[in-house]
């Protein structure tokens, strides 16, 4: 029985961690895509008008966690946008992703908090022993 | 954590001694309340940086540690070049610099109260704040390489604010040897509509009053008087800084193997000085450093703008202004002889002591100014740099309150409109373009700053000097 695709946040003092569920890689990455916009807004506030496609590599799934993060956080950053909808594939060490969102607005998001970037910190990128993944991390915020 | 973890050196000093691979012992500076209720991952993390290579004397942790990445938050550590020393991204943190500079007002905290709905809405409309504003200044590459280069010195040449602000600022407002060719082309896209704004979380700008004057002398030095009008303005290199962390951290961490560094903890990333990777970091971490000090240099101007136009003829000269996020090389007399080192400071506050020739003329005998912003709504500190605190922590002081519960629990316990209604009625006005973002920095969710700087006080690291509270405060 696979996983519901779910994600949480982790409690780390001046930070906050990130943690996504899935029955695929694919899909813990993208549950710990939504828990990271989670921390900025909620989630069900950001119209998923507008697509960007992004796409990184890595040698390493933990890496490679890190790397589709600040991907997000830089896409986030410069486009001034924020995104509540991850489609994730992953193509050996690749990952090619499409980002669903739409440009910040403080009124309508009130966005908390701009993040600036995952880390090493308590990251993991692990298959349970039902074949489940889960993917975590620490961000700056 | 446990006190029998330590060897008690004295009332607010508490030893790890080396162990395992630490290749020197560690110190934490914390009276007892404050380190029975530090985080064990400090204790950890701390252990962890006295492993690495060319590490001098001690591992230090500030009164305000907590669970950082790599470092403790508060980590103080010297590195030597020479004994293979190394330099860390993780020892400087993601928001490269971030600091804060306190500006003199002249005026006093009654006439504040007179129009300070206006300079709060004046102040509000003109510095940007919060996720995703931006700046009036768009930089082309070659004004954006000046800037990496040019610091706060840059900013002045710009129109943004005198040469009289440079010698308040550390390192006369330009940090040298930067290398802006270091800085990668996605960090100059972040930083590309983020000069001169404030950033967001506990970032803020303030206008404060002087309530309480610890040492007269001190404060007849730095120029503060109880009943005073100041602005502090807390914030750092914003995205730029942020991606070069990014960027660094990375790279550090796959390639410590390739440089013979066994680390105990991959997020410890750290390279040494005298590697392409270290000097790479170096010359990219340094012009991050004069993106903070260019940008809190232009939202001084922006300040300045504000208060002409409520309070015409006001003049805002600088008390002084400190980073806490840093890697600098500074001459210390660790083990008896004056030595080069590369200081990491990350949440941290460099606290020279009177005397010091990095001190203006006019603070060089009462010694540097130590900037400790609280939480909105509490108090901060101004302190001094003391003569010991060189041979304490690299001449090193604390940087702040720390949290005491996470963004989600502040969330659930608060409303927004709650906590700006509750500090209205104390006085405080408070301009945030984000409720929720109010919410998450509450008063209450951050510890007591006043037993973090009490302590600090009395371990010698910097002497208590005033107390100032917030009039008016603008949140990211």
């Amino acid at each position: 029985m696979a996983t519901t695709p779910r994600w949480e946040h982790l409690e780390h003092g001046a930070d906050i961690g990130v943690r996504g569920y899935g029955a695929t890689l694919a899909q813990a990455f993208e549950q710990a895509a939504l828990a990271l916009s989670g921390i900025v807004t909620d989630l069900d506030s950001i119209d998923p008008a507008e697509a960007v496609d992004v796409e990184c590599e890595a040698p390493e799934a933990d890496l490679l966690l890190v790397d589709w993060l600040n991907e997000i956080v830089y896409q986030m950053a410069t486009r001034n946008m924020l995104f509540s909808r991850f489609e994730v594939r992953l193509d050996g060490q690749r990952l090619l992703a499409r980002l669903h969102g739409e440009r910040a607005d403080p009124a309508k998001h009130q966005p908390a908090v701009e993040i600036k970037g995952a880390t090493f910190t308590e990251l993991e990128v692990s298959q349970n022993d039902a074949g489940d993944w889960m993917a975590q991390c620490i961000v700056d915020v | 954590m446990k006190l029998e973890l330590f060897k008690q050196l004295d009332e607010t000093s508490w030893e790890i001694p080396a162990s395992g691979k630490m290749r020197v012992p560690a110190i934490i500076y914390a009276d007892r309340a404050l380190i029975e209720a530090m985080d064990d991952k400090v204790y950890q993390q701390l252990s962890n940086v006295a492993t690495l290579p060319g590490i001098v004397d001690y591992a230090y942790a500030m009164p305000d540690a907590h669970w950082g990445y790599g470092f403790p938050i508060g980590g103080v550590a010297a590195f030597d070049a020479e004994a293979g020393g190394v330099v860390s991204a993780g020892g400087v943190g993601f928001d490269i610099s971030c600091g804060v500079r306190c500006l003199h007002t002249g005026l006093g905290a009654d006439d504040i109260a007179r129009a300070a709905q206006a300079l709060a809405d004046e102040l509000y409309r003109r510095v940007p704040a919060g996720v995703g504003s931006t700046g009036q200044i768009r930089l082309g590459e070659a004004e954006m390489d000046a800037m990496l280069a040019g610091g706060a010195q840059w900013a002045v040449k710009r129109g943004y604010g005198s040469e009289q602000d440079l010698e308040r600022v550390e390192e006369r407002g330009r940090m040298r040897d930067a290398d802006p060719a270091q800085v990668s082309e996605r960090a100059r896209q972040r930083q590309r509509d983020e000069m001169g704004t404030l950033g967001s979380g506990n970032h803020y700008l303030e206008v404060q009053h002087v309530d309480r004057i610890y040492d007269q002398a001190r404060a007849a030095a730095f120029g503060l008087h109880e009943g005073d009008a100041v602005v502090s303005i807390h914030c750092g290199s914003r995205g730029l800084g942020h991606q070069i962390g990014t960027e660094f951290l990375r790279l550090m961490a796959t390639s410590a193997g390739r440089h013979g560094i066994d680390l105990p903890d991959r997020e410890l990333a750290c390279a040494p000085i005298r590697s392409d990777t270290g000097r790479a970091y170096l010359g990219a971490m340094r012009s991050a450093i004069n993106c903070a000090l260019a940008n809190r240099q232009i939202i001084t101007h922006l300040t300045r703008q504000a208060f002409e136009a409520v309070f015409p003829g006001a003049r805002l000269p600088l008390l002084y202004d400190v980073s806490h996020n840093t890697c600098k090389v500074e001459t210390h007399s660790a083990g008896g002889s004056a030595r080069s080192l590369f200081v990491h400071r990350k949440g941290a506050t460099r606290a020279f002591g009177p005397g010091h020739p990095e001190l203006p003329a006019a603070l060089r005998e009462a010694g540097q100014p130590v900037l400790i912003g609280g939480s909105m709504g509490t108090c901060s500190y101004i302190l001094s740099g003391t003569a010991e605190s060189e041979q304490r922590a690299f001449s090193s002081a604390c940087h702040g309150a720390g949290r005491s519960m996470s963004r989600r629990q502040a969330r659930r316990q608060w409303r927004g409109r709650q906590i700006v209604d509750d500090l209205r009625s104390q006085g405080i006005i408070v301009r945030s373009p984000s409720l929720r973002g109010v919410a998450e920095e509450a008063p209450s969710a951050y510890k007591d700053v006043t037993e973090v700087v009490d302590a600090a006080d009395r371990a010698g690291l910097a002497h208590k000097v005033a107390r100032v509270r917030p009039l008016v405060c603008v949140k990211g």
